[in-house]
């Protein structure tokens, strides 16, 4: 088990190095470090000025050094400029070349300066990542147990009237994109002229103007189950039709097992063969496909987050897209490699436990 | 039940009809069907596969499914009528009064349940037990279904106990509410015979202990016989014949009943003196059954407009012990002629040696522990197989699975590599070519037919074209035309008709499956072939002329034939040398007479001894193997042997756990490696003695 963590460990580091590596070359093309020059400095900067701009900023070096300065595995740079002013990579907040540590990248816990938000990265990258565990959280508890009790219902009497009905919810829900459903559900709810916010608030059913918020951005301060229903049934809706999918095939096949048969013909009332006899059988299956829906939000959120202006992870993504800001794209990047090894990691380990018959290899 | 009066039947059957519906039309699959299960009685159900007995025992515990009902009659427990019983009265019923064992127990045990916990359910929902006690009550029963260690069984998944084993859970959790019957489905089918022999032994002494009446379902005569006291024969739905066992098995009053005794190969069946007689035609598809006997278009006794006239109801053979049958000309055929004459063949002449194995070893080393990692360890697949094979010579290649006969057969054909030894081709040596560097003529002089001719066809290419496409792999023929002539030649000599060159396997039955899987074996003119259990996927009726099929074109062309198998009777019949194997080793060889006869390895004993043979003319020795057939991985030291022999005790000085023992070379080639002295084997009995008759 421990060698299994160990290794799985080990190649999951060289996993994120490739990737970011990838990532860091990719914004770090010349295109790229010209428009940043242009957009730190002056637009008006000629060629050769946006040439010494970046070599005085540490960006003229080869692409390997800088990537491992960024690790923190090579010393950061230090510049001394014609006018006697010495610039380098670790000398901030005041520090001179004497004080300031020779290494100071990602492992050194330096993270960059956001370019966008005039902060340092991990300041911005915790802040929206503290917003968005909060609605991952509710995406979570709301999408897993609803999707699963659909998906059982609807397995365990395949072709009867419930499967259909059931399946059919499913099917449509995940044929409908956030942006749709998240569109469709602010103007149902959420709009104070249309939908059915209007007719309850005017036969008194609701003391304010609309039943939901269209909006997330107070959800920031103080969650309340007015500001965040609706981007948490968004997101969880998708969700909630594909591994419900995934469980009632899964729930279909194992009840026509012959161990079902066995329990059925052992007497085991209806109710019983499917909670004790059939349930984790049927799990097996869905829980790799619920740990793959980690990362996957990390996708959701993006559309979610900007659609309700609710300032996390996904809003802060592009955000720093948009605004060519090259060390907190490159963060988000790190982070969302490491979300997906993990899950990766969790899954196949929780696959073990679940499956009394797999033997990892 | 207390109004229950034990001397009445405790199942009865009466007309039952079942159907089942499906879009297009109803389909019957049982029809007009009776019996009756006596208190403490054994009721064998004989068919061939699709005959309806399956149906009938999930019949009797109503589990037919959404498109399966019952159509007509009754089915009476205990006086009570099943087939009017709500879904909660037969909950009660069901794992208390009636317990049911089934065929595969693999797939029968929860996977993701333990043992003990699936064991304690049972009295659990019934008695409403409570849990400390109902796991004591299976501890209880894991013992006496004598499973070693039962608390370490109670504690273990499924998938950590062999076949044998967890058959016996299976049967432990039939018993676990002492049943008033026991329906058994083809409960040994998938396991090995000696396995089988202990599994019969247990079911039997606790039909006994409990008192507990049975309903056994089996394609296997000789397993009926040992396990039954009463038999119902069906065909195609019905019951044709019903009876005490030993006087169906030897006062048989049905055609198809004596068809089916002819085509299996009983002791004193010779291929060539004295050949299996097969059942002409195909079993009737359920909805194109012919009027009046099912069995009437395949009889040897039909009379046009007598047996198709009408349907024919069940008839009591008088002055006997409830024995019936649904012929209407059962007093005037003449049961104890001989079957029709048959054509005596010559025996082929064994030619020059063909293929040559020298001290053949395969190793794997796969590693143990959940999450990888863990130690290596070799399993020792083959161990020094040395043998020869003659052309036109039938070699037999016995074990139970796992005995390495299978990865032998992998070896030969290149699909692996051996670790050590050498295989002469023809004068090539073959031993560490794989398949794809091998020239297409050493290939198509090895060819395989292979066990399952259901997963061997390629289900979307027809018939023809797959005999074309190994034709062209071969590099035989010069043009399309000349294949396709070549093609149908081969679907000759394979005794199937021109047109189903056309058909998509799907349209074919089993055996005529297995007919194409020869027929693209023999396309490259194979000179060896290795037939891996040919027949043990197809009913005893077609496996006779599946057979001699194979006898046949091996006389015309000289092929050495390598048959692997399990079975016996089929060996014993068709063969002209054996080799038993047990862990990898060659443990006795011989020609077919000298290994079924005395001196055997003790192994080559125990295996003969385990045959049922359906012939209540011939007894056997009961040996039944103590335990399982130890991990490749993890050999005994010594003997391979050891563990189960019962000779160990005649050899002094505990030689047997220490060395390996030596081949013995007897008289006329016979080999056996092992440690009695010449006079032990000598003094050893016959397994199987026939009476006079």
């Amino acid at each position: 088990m421990l060698s299994f963590v160990l290794r799985r460990i080990g190649v999951m580091i060289l996993t994120a190095l490739v990737l970011t590596f990838l990532v860091f070359s990719l914004t770090n093309l010349p295109p790229n470090l010209e428009k940043l020059a242009k957009s730190e400095a002056s637009a008006r900067m000629t060629d050769d000025q946006v040439d010494s701009w970046l070599a005085g900023n540490g960006f003229g070096r080869p692409m390997l050094i800088r990537y491992g300065e960024w690790l923190g595995v090579a010393p950061g740079w230090v510049i001394t400029a014609e006018d006697g002013t010495t610039r380098g990579r670790c000398l901030t907040q005041g520090l001179t070349v004497e004080t300031a540590p020779r290494f100071c990248g990602l492992l050194q816990g330096n993270w960059g300066w956001s370019t966008v938000f005039k902060q340092p990265v991990d300041q911005v990258l915790g802040r929206s990542l503290g917003h968005t565990s909060w609605l991952m959280l509710w995406v979570m508890i709301v999408m897993v147990p609803t999707a699963l009790i659909l998906g059982v219902l609807s397995g365990m009497r395949e072709g009867s009237r419930t499967d259909r009905v059931l399946s059919t919810f499913a099917i449509a829900s995940t044929a409908t994109p956030e942006y749709v459903s998240g569109v469709i559900f602010i103007a149902l709810f959420a709009s104070a002229t249309a939908g059915i916010s209007p007719l309850l608030a005017e036969m008194g059913w609701i003391s304010g103007k609309t039943l939901f918020q269209g909006t997330a951005t107070s959800a920031m301060d103080k969650i309340t189950f007015w500001n965040f229903a609706l981007p948490v049934l968004t997101i969880a809706l998708y969700g909630i039709g594909y591994i419900a999918r995934m469980t009632r095939a899964s729930m279909t096949e194992v009840m026509t097992q012959q161990y079902i048969r066995t329990a059925r013909l052992k007497g085991v009332s209806f109710r019983n063969v499917v909670m004790k006899h059939a349930l984790r059988n049927a799990l097996i299956a869905p829980f790799t496909v619920i740990m793959l829906q980690f990362p996957w939000l990390l996708n959701g959120v993006v559309i979610v987050e900007t659609l309700f202006n609710y300032k996390g992870f996904g809003w802060t993504l592009v955000q720093a897209a948009g605004n060519n800001d090259i060390q907190l794209l490159l963060a988000c990047s790190v982070v969302a490699v490491f979300v997906v090894l993990v899950t990766q990691l969790i899954s196949d380990i929780g696959y073990v436990f679940l499956n009394p018959r797999i033997r990892l290899s | 039940m207390a109004d229950w009066d034990p001397s009445k039947p405790i199942l009865e059957i009466e007309n039952l009809s079942i159907s089942f519906f499906t879009r297009l039309r109803e389909i019957p699959a049982v029809m007009d069907f009776s019996c009756t299960v006596m208190p403490g009685e054994a009721m064998g159900l004989v068919g061939e596969s699709g005959c309806g007995k399956s149906t009938v025992a999930l019949a009797v515990m109503r589990d037919l499914g959404k498109t399966g009902r019952i159509t007509g009659g009754a089915i009476r427990f205990k006086g009570r009528d099943l087939t009017t019983m709500s879904e909660e009265e037969l909950r009660k019923l069901r794992g208390s009064e009636i317990a049911m064992i089934y065929q595969e127990p693999m797939a029968s045990l929860n996977p993701a349940m333990k043992i003990g916990a699936q064991l304690a359910e049972v009295p659990m929902i019934h008695q409403g037990m409570a849990k400390a006690q109902a796991w004591a009550l299976a501890r209880q029963i894991v013992a006496d279904v004598r499973l070693p260690d039962p608390d370490r069984i109670l504690q273990a998944y499924p998938h950590q106990l062999s076949g044998g084993q967890q058959q016996r859970i299976v049967i432990a959790m039939a018993l676990m509410a002492k049943p008033a019957l026991l329906i058994l489905d083809e409960p040994t089918t998938a396991l090995d015979v000696t396995v089988e022999a202990g599994i019969v032994d247990l079911v039997k002494d606790l039909g006994h202990k409990y008192g507990t009446s049975m309903l056994f379902i089996s394609h296997n005569l000789g397993l009926v016989l040992d396990v039954c006291d009463r038999i119902c024969v069906m065909y195609s739905g019905e019951a044709v014949e019903t009876g005490n066992v030993a006087q169906v098995f030897t006062e048989m009053r049905h055609p198809y009943t004596q068809a089916l005794f002819r085509s299996i190969p009983l002791p004193g069946a010779d291929k060539n003196a004295r050949p299996l007689v097969s059942i002409p035609g195909n079993f009737p598809l359920p909805h194109e059954r012919p009027p009046g006997c099912n069995f009437g278009p395949r009889c040897d006794y039909f009379e046009k407009g007598r047996c198709d006239a009408h349907e024919i109801a069940m008839e009591p053979v008088p002055g006997t012990d409830r024995h019936a049958t649904r012929c209407l000309k059962w007093d005037e055929i003449d049961w104890s002629a001989p079957p029709r004459a048959q054509k005596i063949r010559e025996k082929a002449p064994m030619g020059k040696v063909v293929l040559k194995m020298e001290d053949l070893q395969k190793y794997y080393s796969v590693s143990t522990g959940a999450f990888g990692g863990g130690v290596t360890k070799v399993v020792k697949a083959n161990e020094t197989l040395s043998f020869e094979a003659h052309e036109g010579e039938t070699l037999a290649i016995v074990g139970e699975s796992g005995c390495g006969k299978s990865t032998f057969a992998k070896v030969l054909m290149g699909l692996e590599t051996a670790t050590a030894g050498s295989i002469m081709l023809f004068d090539e040596n073959v031993q560490s070519t794989p398949i794809q560097k091998r020239g297409a003529d050493t290939v198509s002089k090895v060819q395989m037919v292979f066990q399952n001719p259901f997963d061997t066809l390629n289900p979307s290419m027809t018939v023809g074209r797959q005999i074309i496409r190994a034709l062209e792999i071969f590099g035989k023929g010069d043009s399309d035309a000349d294949r396709k002539r070549m093609m149908l030649d081969l679907l000759d000599l394979v005794k199937l008709p021109r047109a189903f060159a056309d058909r998509m396997p799907r349209q074919l039955s089993g055996g005529q499956k297995q007919r194409v899987g020869i027929a693209r074996a023999f396309a490259g003119g194979a000179k060896v072939v290795v037939a891996d259990e040919p027949v043990s996927a197809l009913d005893v009726s077609v496996q006779a002329a599946v057979t001699d099929l194979l006898m046949d074109i091996q006389r015309e062309n000289k092929t050495t034939l390598l048959f692997i198998s399990h079975d016996l009777s089929i060996v014993r019949y068709l063969s002209d040398r054996v080799m038993v194997m047990y862990l990898g080793h060659v443990v006795e060889m011989g020609t077919t007479d000298q290994v079924f006869a005395p001196p055997y390895h003790p192994y080559t004993e125990a295996l003969l001894s385990a045959v049922p043979i359906a012939d209540p003319h011939v007894t056997r020795k009961r040996i039944v193997l103590e335990g399982d057939i130890p991990s490749a991985m993890n050999p005994p030291p010594g003997c391979p042997f050891q563990t189960r022999c019962r000779w160990k005790s005649h050899v002094p000085g505990g030689l047997c756990e220490r060395e390996m023992p030596p081949v013995q070379k007897l008289a006329g080639g016979h080999q056996i490696k092992c440690h009695l002295s010449a006079e032990e084997l000598a003094s050893m009995e016959p397994v199987i003695k026939i009476a006079a008759e």
